[in-house]
């Protein structure tokens, strides 16, 4: 129990921390924060009770006024700003995350690697273009345009997701709540 | 750690957070409703001067607040100047402008405490899923709290791979970090259980 609630709030504090360091360049004028790896740590290293979970208080702690969102941003807002779907699919990305990761019965760094792949890329864009195509009145073709350029950096982000869960198996078996 | 509340006190800091927060959602509703910009304009006008009676040093701070809308802006701009339905590109966009200026206004003159307070009231009906408000309250005080001791951390170890490598630290970085979380987690939760739990 306190376990859990533990590492919820410390994966919560992580997401935050990894939108706040200095971006990491991967893809020259592809801007990129490590915030949505972050996300997909969550699933991949907790599971996808625990992993959502941390994803939702995280999201509350945003929306309350902490500018704790990639940029500095937070606050109530964000409801009304176009990344809105974003918002709506990070639960879910680490939820489908962390159950890819823990029913996947392969090697965890290529499971960690399809979970966060398909929660944290495929799921999460899914929810984020039709979030921008409702609120910027596009069809959906001209939203998944704009998300575009990011899915670069989110497919490098699922590959080291995978290969941070690896190391996590490695050197903290016990600690890997995904395969607890 | 700094919050989005606005230092500067004006009238909206001492309404209730609830009745505040009720009124946001109707004008958002609202908002949305209107589609064309003859009414849209005026609604979008009373939210500016709703937020221009905070006195100039608030209103540049809630004009600071929408520059992450700026991308959005100028794709959607260009992208209705070349389609040749400029009015519709204006409604869309001073909706929006429009919208989270208004829930910016909220954020800004409400105390974090007070927020906490009331979203977790409307957050409620959650509680069957095992959101207990006391476990709430720890978590929040937890996250609050871990965040400056990692961006600290993170900066030890940007530091110690400085010391030992001429390349930039890229997200290798990462894994400590991710396994430093976790043994705070398990530390974390020794000492909470050593203290009587978490009830």
């Amino acid at each position: 129990m306190e376990k859990n609630l533990t590492h919820i709030a410390l994966f919560a504090a992580l997401i935050a921390v990894l939108g706040l360091v200095p971006k990491i360049d991967l893809v020259s004028g592809v801007p990129i924060t490590a915030q949505s790896l972050g996300i997909m740590l969550c699933g991949t290293v907790l599971g996808a009770r625990n992993g959502a979970a941390a994803v939702l208080l995280f999201l509350f702690l945003t929306l309350c006024g902490l500018p704790l969102l990639a940029g500095g941003r937070g606050g109530l807002g964000l409801l009304a700003s176009p990344s809105i779907g974003y918002l709506i699919g990070f639960p879910v990305a680490a939820f489908v995350a962390g159950a890819i990761t823990t029913h996947l019965r392969t090697n965890i760094g290529l499971a960690a690697t399809i979970g966060a792949f398909l929660g944290g890329l495929v799921l999460l864009n899914v929810f984020g273009v039709l979030g921008m195509s409702v609120m910027l009145e596009k069809t959906l073709p001209e939203a998944a345009l704009l998300a575009a350029p990011y899915m670069i950096g989110d497919s490098i982000k699922a590959v080291l997701a995978g290969l941070i869960t690896q190391a996590v198996a490695k050197a903290r078996p016990a600690a890997l709540l995904s395969r607890a | 750690m700094l919050t989005l509340t606005s230092p500067i006190e004006i009238w909206a800091h001492r309404l209730p957070t609830g009745p505040k927060i009720a009124a946001l959602a109707a004008t958002t509703v609202l908002l949305f409703a209107l589609k064309s910009p003859l009414t849209l304009v005026p609604a979008a006008a009373l939210v500016a001067a709703i937020i221009a009676s905070g006195g100039r040093r608030f209103a540049l701070t809630s004009l600071q607040m929408l520059r992450p809308l700026l991308p959005f802006i100028v794709i959607v701009g260009i992208w209705h100047l070349f389609t040749d339905a400029p009015a519709e590109g204006a409604t869309i966009l001073i909706r929006m402008l429009a919208a989270v200026a208004a829930a910016n206004f909220v954020t800004m003159t409400t105390r974090l405490s007070d927020m906490i307070t009331t979203l977790q009231w409307l957050a409620a009906p959650l509680a069957p899923l095992g959101l207990k408000p006391r476990t709430l309250a720890l978590a929040i005080a937890l996250t609050v709290r871990f965040i400056p001791v990692m961006l600290h951390r993170m900066d030890a170890i940007r530091h110690a791979w400085r010391a030992r490598s001429a390349r930039r630290p890229g997200w290798r970085v990462l894994m400590p970090a991710t396994l430093a979380a976790l043994d705070d987690a398990e530390n974390t939760a020794d000492a909470l259980r050593a203290r009587g739990g978490t009830g």
